[in-house]
């Protein structure tokens, strides 16, 4: 599997790591208990294109948002993720 | 049909013709009690005791593909019961026991091998922690020995002891743990659930669960709908995608995980090793292959195979450990999909649906916790409450925060 970084090109998956689905969207600090719950633990988890955020450790040390199908791990697309 | 001395002799005398099948390929019928959806060791299992110690006959195994193509054909076979935590120790422990009768029970040569599983440590704060799970292990009645140096030398004089980075101090060694063929456990259980009256469909896949008012009335299938008041989910990696026909949204993350095979050679390993400065397990098969694995690859999959990253680690940890692997040729490797809870530990518990039933999250560890966690999801399903050795195991730990966390690890470890 190779990533197409936008900034480094297309790379090895041995120079990112991976830090899962990029949906789950932190709760504002006066959210309750079941918004962490549902933010920390519940997953989609999709068999198809998953959105999923990727930092390129051994490259330019950005994140990235990588759209990836998790059935044959074709990559669709890669972005710098939004800070 | 009974496999007995004399069964084996006379057909040995008469070529091999008078065997039959081992279970019935059955068609599905329009209603049953209850239905266990997926045909892999657990779903398997589960029927089994469903019918032998519950007396529910009227049940169906559905199974998309041909049962025993899923993890439990995957696997590396590895069977303990060596955990820590009293919310795990229970279970796996109850499964080490009955894997110890299983045959006998069965009627099938499971080739249940208690070779023993000897985990290696390589720092003084590692051989604590060794000394720690040792503890509570015999606290809960199983069996535990802290080896030295010497006496894993005396084991094992193959291991790389002086390794510079990773020096072997010692280890942790369950005698009763080994290995066990796993295709014949999906097959024995299989015919004695059929045995039995249970149906095993084959090639019917689940694409809806029908619920009406918040009680679970059937599942749609690829060979029509099935009514059943119980509906029982058994399927491992696919367990994201069957609870989200209920509605479901689940703490668990799919991901590959690779094994690993060598050419044929004499035998070498005495049972299974593990080593302590990564994750890696090495055992021999009866065949004489080298049987290996590492990690899981790290990202979510289900394309049942992985990537080039985790065979040089798995290739590099089996260098660490042992550098006369250097010089095996290796003949196979395949990858199965993981249902990764985010504690690390599984669930076996019922859903906020009435009549659904959720049997999920084993991360890499459910092979051998097949016979416990069957007995223990028939018990729940026949009764309506948790086995004794299962109460921990709650879907709603993650909620409540009782996480079972026994390595610090799920799909991701930062996740606790
Ligand atoms: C490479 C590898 C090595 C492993 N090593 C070990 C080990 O050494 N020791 C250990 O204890 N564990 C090990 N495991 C883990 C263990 O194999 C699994 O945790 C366990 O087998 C999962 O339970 P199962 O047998 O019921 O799963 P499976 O055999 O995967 O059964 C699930 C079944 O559900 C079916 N299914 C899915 N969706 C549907 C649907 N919609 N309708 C109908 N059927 C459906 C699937 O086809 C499948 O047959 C390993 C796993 C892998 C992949
Ligand atoms: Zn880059």
């Amino acid at each position: 599997m190779r990533i197409p970084c936008p900034f480094c090109g297309p790379r090895d998956l041995s120079e990112f790591a991976y830090l899962g689905d990029a949906a789950p969207v932190r709760p504002a600090e006066t959210s309750d208990a079941t918004a962490v719950f549902d933010y920390v633990y519940l997953r989609a988890n999709p068999a198809g294109p998953h959105r999923e955020r990727w930092y390129h450790a051994s490259g330019c040390r950005l994140w990235l948002t990588v759209t990836r199908d998790t059935r044959t791990h074709e990559v669709l697309f890669a972005e710098e993720a939004a800070p | 049909m009974r496999f007995s001395f004399l069964s084996i002799a006379r057909e040995a005398l008469r070529g091999n013709r008078g065997w039959t099948p081992h279970w019935r390929d059955a068609e599905p019928k329009a209603a049953y009690d209850a239905v266990i959806i997926g045909g892999g060791g657990h779903g398997l299992a589960t029927a089994y005791y469903l019918a032998k110690n519950h007396g529910l006959t009227n049940i169906a195994v559905l199974e998309k593909s041909w049962i025993g193509s899923g993890n439990v054909g995957r696997n590396t076979t590895i069977v303990r019961s060596n955990y820590l935590l009293p919310g795990n120790i229970p279970l796996y422990e109850l499964s080490m026991k009955l894997w110890e009768g299983l045959e006998r029970d069965l009627n099938y040569n499971a080739m249940v091998s208690q070779r023993g599983v000897l985990n290696l440590c390589h720092t003084d704060a590692q051989r604590d922690a060794f000394a720690r799970r040792g503890n509570a292990m015999r606290l809960h009645g199983v069996e535990a020995e802290l080896l030295d140096r010497k006496a894993v030398q005396r084991m094992c004089p193959f291991l790389d002891f002086d390794n510079a980075r990773f020096p072997i101090q010692g280890g942790l060694l369950q005698r009763r743990g080994g290995t066990v063929r796993h295709d014949a456990v999906a097959w024995g259980y299989a015919r004695g659930a059929s045995d039995r009256g249970v149906d095993i469909v084959q090639n019917c896949a689940v694409t809806g669960i029908r619920i009406a008012n918040g009680v679970v009335e059937g599942v749609e299938t690829t060979r029509g709908f099935i009514a059943a008041k119980k509906v029982a989910m058994a399927v491992a990696g696919s367990t994201s995608q069957v609870a989200s026909m209920a509605g479901l949204r689940l703490p668990i993350e799919s991901h590959v995980l690779q094994a690993f095979v060598s050419e044929g050679l004499k035998p070498l390993i005495p049972g299974v090793i593990t080593f302590g400065a990564g994750h890696f397990y090495i055992s021999q098969s009866d065949k004489g292959g080298l049987v290996f694995g590492g990690d899981i690859d790290g990202y979510n999959s289900y394309a049942q195979r992985g990537n080039l990253h985790v065979v040089e680690d798995v290739a590099e940890e089996a260098m660490g450990l042992m550098p006369m692997t250097g010089r095996l040729r290796m003949l196979r490797s395949w990858g199965g999909i993981m249902d990764m809870s985010m504690d690390g530990s599984p669930i076996i518990d019922r859903t906020p649906i009435d009549g659904l039933f959720l049997n999920a999250g084993w991360c890499y560890g459910g092979f051998k916790a097949i016979p416990g966690s069957g007995l223990a999801y028939a018990h729940l399903i026949a009764k309506g409450e948790p086995h004794p050795a299962a109460t921990a195991l709650r879907l709603d730990r993650f909620r409540t925060g009782h996480l079972i966390d026994e390595k610090g690890q799920g799909a991701q470890a930062n996740l606790h």
